[in-house]
């Protein structure tokens, strides 16, 4: 198991430098800069601000002092925000992104596991219509209009709930993004539940369990359970890495400080070292992800192991 | 950090938070405040959400009254001499930075050096280039900062020596770049001096917390001379970026003030939150620029023919719902140093609308360009709900005269760049006046100046260029008689309106909301509203 864990991070180093190196290229390659803003800036300005941020010197060793800056765990200045590194930007931001994500992930697998599992064994009963409609409705909404409509009613109509901010870092803060978040995750996860576990219900070794004569629960915690989950483990890598690096919507609206906002509003400003540190940031939480999925995974199915 | 310590960490926040709040009843303005501040360096910031903070946590010789108007700050009294070339200003006694260090003239001597040090990289140093040498220190053609206009006399003595008669000047020492910075903190940590640990000011407030992303905190500062005038015991400058939340979240009283609305919200703000609409014009111009190099926009007649066609009339109140006054101009009413000058009108705009577009029409069809074979016009705009409005609105005005509008929007920065390249033909933009003097937008329109082989345009988008502009506008910043002058510069903007040097479209409108505990907040042409003349009910 080591030994395959070992492989799997050795593996992920030549990637990452690709994506880095590609990131780096192509953001360059895009029109306008850091400095293109409303107001055109005296030339002299201008080149003290791009000899500041070494934008003066050919491209090549520009990406060789990042990736050595890089390599020392030091992502560099931002060109917008002054005051602080991208580095000292993204440890502020990442608890809260991480939190957050983490918090809808832990409340939306358990309810979609739940939903999903209850939904199968009632399959075209009332409790899975009624279920199924719920699912599909944190699956088609987009989280935006989640977002705005659970503000007005809860932030705004009812009052009971802050309407966004994080000034005093309550529960009740968490409350509505979490909630926003949590819809189509635990929609996705328990569609997915349901569906395999039908299938699994319907395989021959359940009906032998059944005319052994074992009991309904007997058969879902010993036979059922556990391959019905295999599906859903596969989706929760990918599903958990959308939580995390998918909470900028959230984030705007709830004016939350997470890091998720960065990752567009830095693309646009061409500020290309707070760009270049989410990407990577972002993509290290992936890797890390598909990592864990990957060992579970050889966990639950020895065949995965084998190759 | 792991899960665990984060949520560790956030849950003895929140206790910590509570007990604060508990603690004691301090009166709180929460206010939104927009984007994330780049920089709180007066010397870094560049936008009205940084300008916010830093106006609240540091203050120049001349401060903005409620309505914005310079009154004395830091200096105590100053006096001009006669050929209005040189300020001297006397500094109030026991003016204090935060950490309790004075301030001293030589605090403001180092400012202004640093400001002009093209090390600094100080986007917006021009707004203080009336000062002698400003401009070439900043260019770096002079190195010696001895030679700058900026000299302490003594301890609480300044002496600014200007290029020429400036009659703006006092209100341009308002602006955030002419603010002083603790020399004895820079000179023990440098640009850092603005990180949450290290920051001091001198103003009314103090800054206490920055949580990037989310909020700057600032409470009254006790060694403030003001001090027992200040009201509002601490600040939350919020960063919000999303509007129609930012309204949300107003409605749910955790906003007292917001700096920005959605506009398609206006309507709703003005009947549901009557007496909460703070909408009044400000210092401001939108416009398009016309590609004058490029035919057949070099043509005036096309580019008056382009002006006439557009019904300003509608765009305010129908096209975007917030009452912006239709612009033929280029100096916004209300601008000072301008008396005298009556507001510009085009010579057709006695005519009804019917009638201007029928004057283009023929205009464009004696150019040959008709409904059938009309005139291809690219429009470009920076990527944005109003803009876009106004694009479509103006691209189907066009189009009754024989010219085809291709839209073509990208982001910003994509954007400014292409007009700056002058790849384009018509592009829309937007100036909002530093300082309120007419100056500040006709120079928009002055022709760029040669350097390193290079034509540098500036700001001139569209290239417009006419010598007998360029020189009114010359002579008139080395007259000292204000009338004269502003003749001279009305002069200029009757030539470049005449000829349609840029089309304005509309002035800008501030777009307030304040909640009914708050008073002291008074509508003004630069939209700047300092914490210090505030206060709130509990």
């Amino acid at each position: 198991m080591f030994g395959f864990a070992l492989r799997r991070v050795l593996s992920a180093l030549p990637v990452a430098l690709i994506a880095v190196t590609a990131c780096f290229f192509i953001l360059r390659l895009a029109p306008g800069g850091p400095f293109d803003g409303e107001r055109a800036l005296p030339p002299q300005t201008l080149a003290n601000l791009r000899a500041h941020y070494n934008l003066d010197q050919p491209l090549v060793s520009q990406y060789l002092i990042y990736i050595g800056r890089l390599l020392q765990g030091d992502f560099g200045p931002s060109m917008v925000y002054n005051d602080f590194t991208v580095s000292q930007m993204l440890w502020i931001g990442l608890p809260f992104t991480l939190m957050l994500g983490f918090t809808a992930f832990v409340i939306g697998t358990i309810v979609g596991l739940l939903a999903g599992a209850i939904s199968a064994v009632n399959q075209n009963k009332l409790p899975d219509y009624l279920l199924v409609a719920l699912v599909m409705i944190g699956l088609v909404v987009p989280n935006f209009l989640i977002g705005s409509v659970l503000q007005l009613v809860f932030g705004v109509y009812l009052g009971w709930l802050p309407a966004g901010g994080w000034q005093n870092g309550s529960l009740a803060h968490l409350v509505l993004p979490v909630a926003v978040l949590v819809l189509p995750h635990a929609g996705r996860t328990a569609r997915l539940m349901r569906g395999s576990m039908i299938e699994v219900l319907g395989t021959n070794y359940v009906r032998t369990a059944r005319s052994k004569g074992l009991g309904t629960r007997l058969i879902l915690a010993r036979h059922a359970i556990k391959p019905a989950l295999l599906p859903v483990v596969s989706y929760l890598g990918p599903g958990l890495s959308y939580l995390l690096t998918g909470s900028l919507v959230v984030e705007q609206i709830f004016a939350l400080p997470g890091i998720g906002k960065y990752f567009i509003s830095a693309a646009l400003n061409r500020d290309y070292g707070l760009v270049l540190g989410t990407t990577i940031l972002y993509m290290f939480i992936i890797l890390a992800v598909n990592l864990v999925v990957d060992v579970l995974y050889a966990w639950l199915d020895p065949k995965v192991r084998l190759r | 950090m792991s899960f665990t310590q984060t949520l560790k960490a956030v849950s003895v926040a929140g206790a910590m938070a509570l007990l604060m709040s508990s603690a004691a009843s301090a009166v709180t303005l929460n206010m939104m405040n927009g984007s994330e501040p780049g920089s709180l360096d007066p010397h870094k910031a560049s936008g009205d959400w940084e300008n916010r903070i830093i106006g609240d946590y540091i203050e120049g010789l001349m401060a903005e009254d409620a309505n914005a108007d310079a009154i004395p700050g830091q200096a105590e009294s100053y006096t001009v001499s006669e050929d209005g070339l040189v300020y001297t200003f006397k500094l109030r006694e026991g003016i204090q930075w935060s950490d309790g260090e004075p301030v001293t003239a030589e605090d403001f001597v180092f400012a202004f050096q640093r400001l002009f040090n093209p090390a600094t990289a100080s986007e917006y140093a021009y707004l203080q280039f009336p000062i002698k040498n400003g401009s070439e220190l900043a260019e770096g053609s002079i190195t010696d900062f001895n030679e700058l206009g900026v000299k302490a006399i003594d301890d609480k003595t300044l002496e600014i020596t200007l290029e020429g008669p400036t009659p703006y000047f006092l209100q341009a020492l308002t602006h955030y770049t002419a603010y002083p910075v603790p020399k004895h903190l820079v000179d023990k940590v440098g640009d850092s001096w603005t990180a949450p640990e290290n920051i001091v000011g001198n103003g009314p407030y103090k800054i206490t917390e920055w949580v990037p992303g989310s909020y700057v905190k600032a409470v009254k500062s006790e060694t403030y001379y003001d001090a027992a005038n200040v009201q509002i015991d601490e600040v939350n400058y919020f960063v919000q970026d999303d509007l129609a939340a930012a309204l949300a979240r107003y409605r749910a009283g955790e906003y007292d003030i917001l700096t920005d609305i959605p506009s398609d919200q206006a309507e709703w703000i003005k009947t549901n939150l009557e007496g909460q609409d703070y909408f009044a014009p400000f210092l401001g111009v939108y416009y398009y620029v016309i590609n004058q190099e490029k035919a057949p926009f070099d043509n005036v007649e096309v580019r008056k023919a382009l002006s006439m066609a557009i019904n300003r009339d509608v765009i305010g109140p129908d096209v975007l719902g917030t009452g912006e006054l239709p612009a033929y101009g280029w100096v916004p009413e209300g601008t000072a140093n301008y008396e005298g000058v009556a507001p510009y009108q085009p010579e057709w705009i006695g005519l009804s609308y019917e009638e201007r577009v029928a004057q283009a029409k023929a205009i464009m069809e004696g150019l040959g360009y008709t409904a059938s074979t009309p005139l291809a016009v690219q429009l470009k705009y920076n990527t944005n709900d109003n803009h876009q409005r106004v694009a479509v609105a103006i691209s189907s005005m066009w189009e009754q005269i024989g010219v085809k509008t291709e839209l073509f929007n990208s982001e910003t920065a994509v954007h400014y760049d292409a007009l700056r390249a002058g790849d384009f033909q018509v592009g829309r933009a937007g100036w909002l006046l530093d300082y309120s003097d007419p100056s500040n937008t006709l120079e928009l329109l002055t022709t760029g100046i040669m350097q390193e082989g290079q034509m540098n345009w500036g700001n001139n988008y569209g290239r417009y260029s006419n010598p007998e502009f360029d020189a009114l506008i010359k002579s008139a910043a080395a007259e000292a008689d204000l009338t004269a002058r502003a003749k001279m510069l009305g002069d200029a903007e009757k030539i470049a309106m005449d000829e349609v040097g840029a089309i304005p479209i509309y002035w800008y409108i501030a777009q307030n909301v304040v909640a009914p505990s708050i008073t002291g907040f008074v509508n003004n042409a630069k939209d700047i509203h300092r914490t210090r003349w505030l206060t709130k009910a509990e």
